[in-house]
């Protein structure tokens, strides 16, 4: 029961989440919105894994991760000298 | 026992990680947006990680937790330093009311 009352906190965060991406006045606004987007999509899968007993979503979760950490660097290195 | 502290110990997280969100809708600038968001979320991650390890105790499943909580409290702050430095360089303005702004100072000495 705890569970799905973590699911809808965890909804309205990512709608939060998903406001700030469109509403964003600069395109820095949005990637951090996305950045923070995805780490709360690495909670969801956590929490789905371990609530309905699907261990392979955390494997999936550690991958997510690791391919957010890669935009993000990716994105900041754009911000920072152009497409070079 | 320990259904009771790990639940508790998820719901802590999962309350930072929505008061990231709303610092993320609320805050004025991209800098103030950076910190609220980042932070709460990376110590709410954390929080929900330390849960599952506590209710599931030491088996595949928390060690692999244990290892996705290391690897995002590494890697969460570096991504986030890295956008603040790529924003303050492609010269995104700062807040009206903020006050300092040594990085610039020290750029331009």
């Amino acid at each position: 029961m705890f569970e799905y009352v973590f699911f809808s906190l965890i909804g309205l965060g990512i709608v939060l989440s998903a406001l700030r991406l469109i509403k964003g006045p600069t395109a820095p606004d949005r990637v951090v919105a996305l950045d923070t987007l995805s780490t709360i999509t690495t909670t969801l899968l956590v929490l789905l894994g371990f609530t309905f007993k699907r261990y392979i979503y955390l494997d999936v979760a550690l991958v997510y991760a690791l391919l957010t950490f890669i935009g993000a660097i990716v994105v900041a290195r754009i911000l920072e000298k152009g497409l070079k | 026992m320990n259904n009771i502290i790990g639940y508790i110990i998820i719901g802590i997280g999962v309350l930072f990680n929505l008061f990231g969100c709303i610092g993320l809708l609320r805050m004025p600038d991209v800098y103030c947006r950076l910190q609220a968001a980042t932070k709460c979320v990376t110590l709410g991650i954390c929080f929900v990680l330390i849960g599952v390890v506590v209710i599931v105790g030491f088996n595949p499943l928390g060690v692999k937790a244990l290892i996705c909580m290391v690897f995002i409290l590494v890697t969460s702050p570096t991504g986030a330093h890295a956008l603040a430095r790529g924003a303050h360089k492609s010269g995104v303005k700062l807040w009206k009311k903020s006050v300092c702004d040594k990085y610039k100072d020290k750029e331009s000495k």
